[in-house]
């Protein structure tokens, strides 16, 4: 028996149908084992943007990269389908350029987990809020926001949630120095 | 969702109270700003933060096995499954195969630290609600775990006895002798702290019907662990998402459709019967053998994103490591259980009475250095 229920792919098929494809990550889209529901789909050279994982081996049953504007339609198709969000947070890809948003949401009765990515430009990092659709995605969004300085538009309290409200700088960014603390300078 | 009924008619006169950060009943260093309209809570903000230490950061700059320890401190009081979730992420990404009598030592401890755990909630959440003598009951049994625990692991607390692959080191026999000693000795124990506790009439007066947390709203925060349960829903990651030898035993999933403080109370009390009796069944079918994998000296997971999540006693923790094969991590995320069951209490409080309020952030069971890693 799967896990990931078809329509729930097929629905996130359907929903973002033609996506470009170029940009998706180098790296972290390898892992996951092909399954044979994907067969149907016409197979590009890049893993396809929704595909079925295996949980045993990845942690999760539906595996789905959307693009940044589309992020609050599949967090609104996941609600639909009685999904609680699990966490929200972010991959800083230096090279590439670009933070990877990753948003987990998971199924209570069913016990699937669905993987949502998209990756916005470093240079201007900027995404959707999700906090009228999940009020507990508030605090992910903060954190995200302070520790990797994403802009969540529109959320209702964009200040600081663990570091405190002075602090200076986004600690998670692969390039963040810590400021030196002027006590301890000779 | 259905707010506490009573309310009040007033003017609109409302003052600012400070709860914390340092008051016994946040369990920790954590302020909540309420404003208060009399005895009322008209509206609550957390403010976090006060215990972080930016463990994530922590697990990017070092080799992945050195950042172990650190996971058996963001949640001091299950260390184990906490650890257990690290090790299982690295061990999912290697495809490394853990030795079964390695798996049956680890539910053993995890479900010891479980009843710990819950015992450590007990006491506290009864002295929230003002009762001095349950602290003492509960930390007389606590003592005879950590005890056991600390001839095997070396700690008290912050165990570090999971490894990529399996164990630190094999079990003795004075520990399965002991632990079958407390198995046996708790359980009528259990029952005594039922007839002491759950019975009482001014602690059913103070948690019945009061602090509604329903299904609904966990969804829309992310509350997992017994706040879910509590809330008629039988979601546990050890039946969920089955992991290590969980499968393979036979245990019930206690659920509480009452979704108030009571029923949090009672999926608590009901679950260290359960651990006690996965405990009994590990003993008695452990097998023997290896307690660690062949595991490489340097750990170099494949590229890619893992996900693996332990039941922890607050709900589910969950580990993802993002490895682009190199020694060290490219990004750790701890998703912890507090940090989703917290995350409510703002919507949650509106409109209780400060009394109320209280008692229903002890349900919640808050480690503070959870919410803030």
């Amino acid at each position: 028996m799967s896990r990931c229920p078809d329509n729930l792919l097929e629905r996130f098929q359907e929903l973002f149908p033609a996506m470009n494809m170029e940009k998706p990550a180098p790296s972290e889209e390898s892992a996951g084992e092909e399954d044979g529901a994907d067969a149907a789909v016409p197979p590009p050279p890049p893993p396809p943007p929704c595909r079925k994982t295996e949980h045993a081996k990845v942690g999760y049953d539906l595996d789905a990269i959307v693009e940044p504007h589309q992020i609050e339609e599949a967090a609104k198709l996941l609600d639909h389908e009685g999904f609680a969000i699990d966490m929200i947070t972010a991959v800083d890809w230096p090279d590439a350029e670009q933070f990877e948003l990753v948003y987990d949401f998971m199924h209570f009765q069913a016990g699937t987990r669905v993987c949502v990515r998209t990756r916005i430009p470093r240079d201007r990092p900027e995404i959707a809020t999700l906090a009228h659709i999940y009020p507990g995605a508030n605090w992910h969004e903060r954190e995200t926001a302070e520790f990797y300085g994403i802009q969540f538009t529109g959320h209702p309290n964009p200040i600081h949630l663990l570091l405190p409200e002075d602090f200076v700088g986004y600690p998670l960014r692969k390039d963040f120095k810590p400021q030196p603390d002027p006590l301890l300078e000779p | 969702m259905e707010l506490h009924p009573v309310q009040s008619t007033g003017p609109q006169e409302t003052f600012v109270l400070n709860l914390g950060p340092q008051h016994p009943a946040t369990h920790g260093v954590l302020r909540v700003k309420l404003t208060m309209d009399g005895e009322f809570i008209n509206d609550a903000v957390i403010v976090a933060g006060y215990v972080h230490r930016e463990h994530e950061k922590m697990g990017e700059n070092r080799p992945w096995d050195q950042f172990l320890p650190n996971t058996g401190r963001i949640d001091y009081l299950s260390a184990m499954m906490y650890t257990h979730a690290y090790v299982g992420a690295i061990e999912r990404a290697c495809g490394i195969e853990v030795p079964p009598r390695a798996e049956y030592v680890r539910v053993i401890t995890s479900e010891l630290n479980r009843i710990a755990s819950h015992l450590v909630w007990w006491g506290a959440y009864l002295l929230d609600l003002g009762g001095m003598t349950p602290l003492l009951y509960a930390f007389d049994d606590r003592e005879k775990i950590l005890d056991l625990l600390e001839a095997l692991t070396g700690a008290r607390l912050t165990y570090c006895y999971y490894r990529v692959g399996g164990l630190a080191e094999d079990l003795d026999d004075g520990f399965v002798e002991g632990t079958r000693e407390f198995v046996k000795e708790f359980r009528p124990r259990l029952k005594m702290f039922r007839r002491l506790v759950s019975e009482n009439i001014i602690f059913r007066k103070r948690v019945e019907g009061i602090g509604i947390i329903d299904a609904e709203m966990c969804r829309k925060y992310g509350a997992t662990g017994p706040m879910i349960r509590g809330a008629g829903i039988p979601n546990d990651v050890r039946r969920a998402e089955p992991y290590s030898v969980y499968p393979e035993l036979d245990f019930e999933i206690p659920v509480d459709p009452a979704a108030d403080s009571m029923a949090r109370y009672k999926v608590r009390m009901e679950e260290m019967e359960q651990s006690l009796r996965i405990i009994e069944q590990c003993l008695d079918r452990l097998p023997e053998g290896p307690v660690m994998a062949k595991v490489p000296r340097v750990l170099k997971p494949p590229e890619g994103d893992y996900c693996y999540a332990t039941e922890a006693a607050r709900g589910r923790f969950e580990v993802r490591i993002v490895s682009t094969g190199k020694p060290v991590a490219h990004r750790v995320r701890l998703r912890t259980p507090c940090f989703g069951n917290l995350s409510l209490f703002e919507e949650a409080a509106r409109g209780m009475m400060l009394a109320d309020g209280i008692a229903m952030m002890g349900s919640l069971d808050l480690v503070i250095p959870d919410i803030d890693r």
